[in-house]
């Protein structure tokens, strides 16, 4: 028997016992050591899996030997392995970044409170990625719900973290039950859970009304989660007022599996066919998206706060995420994947560059950064860096984005597409400008004169440079991206039953 | 050789400028000087293997689907690093006077700027493929706008954001989709001689928003109406003004232009579908409207600024034409253009510099102070305008020419009355300077004394007069380089 047989079961069972030991420790510093050292486990799982699936190979992982459908099982292919490689790689550096910067946010007696909630999120994300079960999407999507509003929660300031945690709590749970209501109706029609065998079972029955029902519960609840224009209100204050660390892993994680989940439903479940040609998916997504990618990008320009900012421009990026795949085609679909990927590194790093001046700053407003460049040049540099990634510099990885998903749109005739994505990018010029121009060439303000501020700790900045790194590196070297993504795409699209 | 190696020099000396610092000057800028004299002599190497023959290319990067990026010298490309080396070291020279003579601060930066952005010149001129030349063009423009935004007023950072605003978004909203359609297209963004595409493929219609694309995309190249970020880059310390907003940067503009036209699109592709006839009077009026403008401008450099404008469109406009001798006539314009017009900031400068006097009605009488300096500038005037015996007179007439072989005779009587236009500009400056008295003031005896730039500017100055001069003479062998195209 080889080693890694059991790799899919161990990647969620190792979080998820690990979570209640923290608990059990209750010691601030041993219960990151166990986050820090699981999280270890579950990089190299995860990149193990991805080596196995590379050849577009798929995994059938059947958990307790119950064979599917009865059973429930873990289904990996190129998509999902890739994701929760990037989940987890995601996860690891912001937990080591966390270590430093929850020490200004969180009180003491709770660190251990924060990194159960971690552990459990880490699970449940990777949960809904690997899972190959419908139910399992929710229950996974539930554990992971919970746990992100309850890190959420913990945020230094305390009543508009509440607020804003309560609000993630109403969109996420009707988005959820959303969600479960749209499984329940496809297990009536078809009285399966299993992914592959609901795709096999709804071609009989997709004239149904129960499927169609279903079929509109589970885009909605999809759309909430994943925050795309105009359901999004959850977003914004939930990533400015969460523990920093927290906002630099949802920010690369939590939308981005919700996508996932919707490319799984959409692609692999109903069928592109089904989704996009008889249900007419795409006409509804991609005004959506194109409206979201447009006004998002404005709302960030006008924003005084830098989180908020980067939280608009994340909405904004979904944006180009849903336009990629509402296309429909294997191109666009890659575009889409491309875009999660490097979105996800290049969202996290920015986060955390903002997360290290904060920290320092104490405050997070853009008119206080003044001179920052040489404050903290590290730190500023790598922001900078970031930014240009955003607008889609070339030899950054947004650059590779937007080169695929331009000419994803052209190949399908969508010329109207190609040209709104670029006017777009005007937009983030902007943005990224606004806070370049502060960072280099306006002087401190009087406020921040008393603050000592110099660079960020070294713990920060090695996840924070780490994160930047993959992302240069990726947007010189696109084609390891590039390929996966395509695999995943045509694996995706071409039925792989 | 590996035409990569000359990237280094400038990326080298980044440490030692930024070690030394404010603390060393000399040696900080000794450091430059020895860099610029490597990177010169590396480059005329260059030029000596090209002409014996050799194929000079670099190893490639592959970005993703076969998209790579690779150096590769070609003699428009060896033409324009040869250029803009040379003139770095002498706007190094005038920079020490300048920058100490004017006490700008942050000089440490502006060093480091400077040499990134001579570095992504480089790497413009011996691109191998028009994936290259993006790349590099979007480097020169991320690390000039500190410069542009140097002084850290609010006009300058207004400046910077127009700056910003034209050049990236421009370039990433028309030249990258044109790029991508290119891509699309031909599955090539490979510099052939020829160029790539052929008539079968591409429709009148597409090829003409194409080359538009490109051309305003290219917003470097300040063709109207993308062309106001370069007078307000004019706030930039004059050193900048001088190097890089009248030959690096706008020349790289222009230079993307003539190689998309030469290596991409064809000349015979062109001429078959007409793709070049809407921008020619595009070209046209900015050579004409400019020059109108810059009638208008009482400031030095803004004065300056729009002639710059005017000129590269002299360059477009022959590129355009899309024939062997008119684009000769564009590669030679860029070198007798950059010659003349980076001694007239330098002027500019040193008059700034010495008698603090921006405007040019300010100027009457300060030949007597300035004699050297306000010679130097009637000097490149004269080139500009297009008068033997200086090398001005022969880009002009090699671009006529071309306009002539492509039957466009409009395009002659186009350059002749901007040549008008180009007198009655320019040479009133000097004719103030010289020829009316100092306005009278309290202390006016002072005027008639010598006050001029610090000897490094005159220096500099001098050589780019010089060259000016010397180049009408020594054109063959630029014609000889540039007929191997």
């Amino acid at each position: 028997m080889p080693y890694n047989i059991h790799f899919p079961a161990l990647l969620i069972v190792l979080p998820l016992m690990a979570a209640p030991l923290c608990v059990i420790v209750r010691h601030s510093f041993f219960s990151w050591l166990i986050a820090v050292v699981v999280n270890i486990c579950v990089v190299l799982f995860s990149v193990s899996l991805l080596l196995q699936v590379i050849d577009g190979d798929v995994i059938r992982y059947t958990l307790g030997g119950w064979a599917a459908p009865t059973g429930i099982e873990y289904y990996i292919d190129t998509l999902n392995a890739v994701l929760m490689v990037v989940i987890s790689i995601i996860s690891f550096f912001s937990l080591i970044y966390s270590k430093a910067s929850i020490q200004a946010e969180i009180a003491p007696q709770r660190y251990y409170l924060f990194y159960t909630g971690w552990l459990l999120c880490l699970t449940g994300l990777l949960g809904i990625v690997i899972t190959g079960d419908a139910f399992n999407v929710f229950v996974f999507l539930e554990i992971s719900s919970l746990s992100m509003y309850m890190l959420i929660a913990l945020g230094k300031e305390r009543k508009q973290a509440l607020l804003a945690a309560f609000r993630y709590l109403i969109m996420g749970s009707v988005g959820a039950s959303f969600i479960l209501l749209g499984i329940g109706f496809l297990y009536a029609a078809t009285g399966t859970l299993n992914m592959s065998d609901l795709a096999l079972h709804l071609v009989d029955a997709d004239q149904s009304r129960t499927v169609i029902v279903g079929f509109s519960f589970i885009t909605v609840g999809l759309l909430i989660k994943s925050a795309i224009f105009p359901v999004y209100s959850w977003l914004p204050n939930a990533y400015q007022y969460a523990p920093s660390a927290v906002t630099a892993f949802l920010a690369g994680t939590a939308t981005k599996v919700s996508l996932y989940v919707f490319l799984r439903f959409f692609f692999h479940v109903f069928g592109s066919e089904y989704s996009f040609a008889e249900m007419l998916l795409g006409k509804i997504l991609m005004p959506l998206a194109i409206v979201g990618f447009f006004a998002m990008s404005i709302v960030a320009i006008f924003q005084t706060d830098i989180r908020r900012l980067l939280a608009y421009s994340s909405i904004a990026q979904i944006g180009y995420m849903f336009a990629a795949v509402s296309m429909a085609t294997e191109a666009g679909v890659a575009a889409g994947v491309i875009h999660i990927i490097n979105h996800a590194f290049i969202k996290t790093a920015l986060f955390i560059a903002v997360g290290c001046i904060a920290y320092r700053l104490g405050s997070s407003r853009i008119a206080d950064m003044g001179n920052l460049i040489a404050l903290m040049p590290w730190t500023a540099s790598a922001f900078i860096i970031g930014g240009l990634s955003l607008i889609g510099v070339p030899l950054t990885a947004g650059f590779v984005s937007k080169w695929y998903l331009v000419t994803a749109a052209i190949d399908s005739g969508w010329w109207s597409i190609a040209i709104m994505v670029l006017l777009s990018s005007l937009m983030a010029i902007m943005y990224i400008g606004k806070i370049i121009e502060v960072f280099c060439f306006r002087k401190t303000t009087e406020n921040m004169k008393g603050a000592d501020v110099k660079e960020a700790p070294l713990f920060m900045l090695i996840p924070l440079w780490a994160l930047i790194i993959i992302s240069v590196y990726t947007g010189i070297n696109g084609s390891i991206v590039v390929g996966t993504a395509e695999l995943a795409a045509s694996q995706l699209m071409g039925g792989m039953l | 050789m590996n035409p990569l190696v000359t990237l280094l020099p400038p990326l080298l000396v980044i440490p030692f400028i930024i070690f030394f610092g404010e603390r060393q000057k000399n040696i900080r800028e000794l450091c430059i000087f020895i860099a610029g004299g490597i990177l010169l002599v590396l480059n005329i190497s260059l030029y000596q293997n090209f002409l014996d023959g050799q194929t000079i290319v670099s190893g490639s990067i592959t970005l993703f689907d076969g998209l790579k990026l690779y150096l590769k010298a070609e003699p428009l490309g060896i033409l324009f690093a040869l250029l803009a080396s040379f003139l770095w070291i002498v706007t190094t020279l005038y920079s020490i006077g300048y920058m100490r003579g004017h006490n700008e601060k942050n000089q440490t930066r502006f060093y480091v700027c400077f040499a990134i952005a001579i570095a992504s010149v480089m790497a413009a001129a011996y691109a191998g493929n028009l994936l290259t030349l993006f790349v590099a063009y979007e480097a020169i423009t991320l690390s000039t706008f500190p410069l542009v935004t140097h002084s850290g007023t609010e006009k300058a950072k207004r400046a910077g954001r127009i700056y910003l605003g034209v050049l990236m978004g421009g370039s990433i909203v028309l030249l990258m989709p044109a790029i991508i359609v290119i891509w699309w297209i031909t599955g090539s963004v490979d510099f052939v001689s020829g160029g790539v595409f052929n008539e079968s493929e591409v429709s009148p219609f597409w090829a003409t928003l194409l080359l538009m694309l490109i051309v305003f995309g290219t917003g470097k190249a300040a063709l109207m109406p993308f062309h106001n970020w370069l007078p307000n880059a004019m706030v930039a310390p004059t050193p900048v003004s001088a190097l890089l907003h009248a030959v690096a940067v706008v020349k790289t503009g222009v230079f993307l232009i003539i190689k998309v036209i030469v290596y991409i699109f064809g000349f015979d592709f062109i001429a078959s579908t007409g793709a070049a006839d809407i921008l020619l009077v595009f070209a046209a009026g900015t050579i004409l409207l400019a020059s109108l403008i810059a009638m208008t401008k009482d400031n030095l450099k803004e004065r300056l600024a729009y002639s710059t404008i005017s000129q590269l469109s002299y360059i477009v406009m022959a590129a355009l034409i899309a024939n062997t001798l008119a684009a000769q006539g564009a590669a030679l314009h860029i070198v007798s253009h950059a010659f003349g017009k980076i001694t007239l900031f330098f002027c500019a400068g040193a008059i700034m510099v010495a008698l603090h006097k921006k405007a040019i009605s300010e100027l009457d009488g300060i030949g007597k102070q300035m004699p050297y300096t306000m010679t130097a500038f009637f000097i490149a005037a004269i080139s500009i305008i297009g008068l033997p015996p200086l090398i001005g007179v022969w880009s002009k007439l090699v671009i006529a020419e071309g306009a002539i072989e492509g039957g466009q005779l409009w395009l002659v009587a186009v350059l002749i009355i901007s040549s008008l236009l180009n007198i009655a500009y320019l040479l009133p400056i000097p004719i103030r300077a010289f020829f009316k008295a100092a306005p009278i003031e309290g202390d006016n005896y002072q005027a008639c004394e010598m006050q001029e730039a610090p000897l490094a500017c005159l220096v500099a100055i001098a050589i780019t007069t010089l060259g000016c001069i010397v180049l009408f003479f020594q054109t063959h062998t630029i014609s000889e380089l540039l007929s191997l195209i």
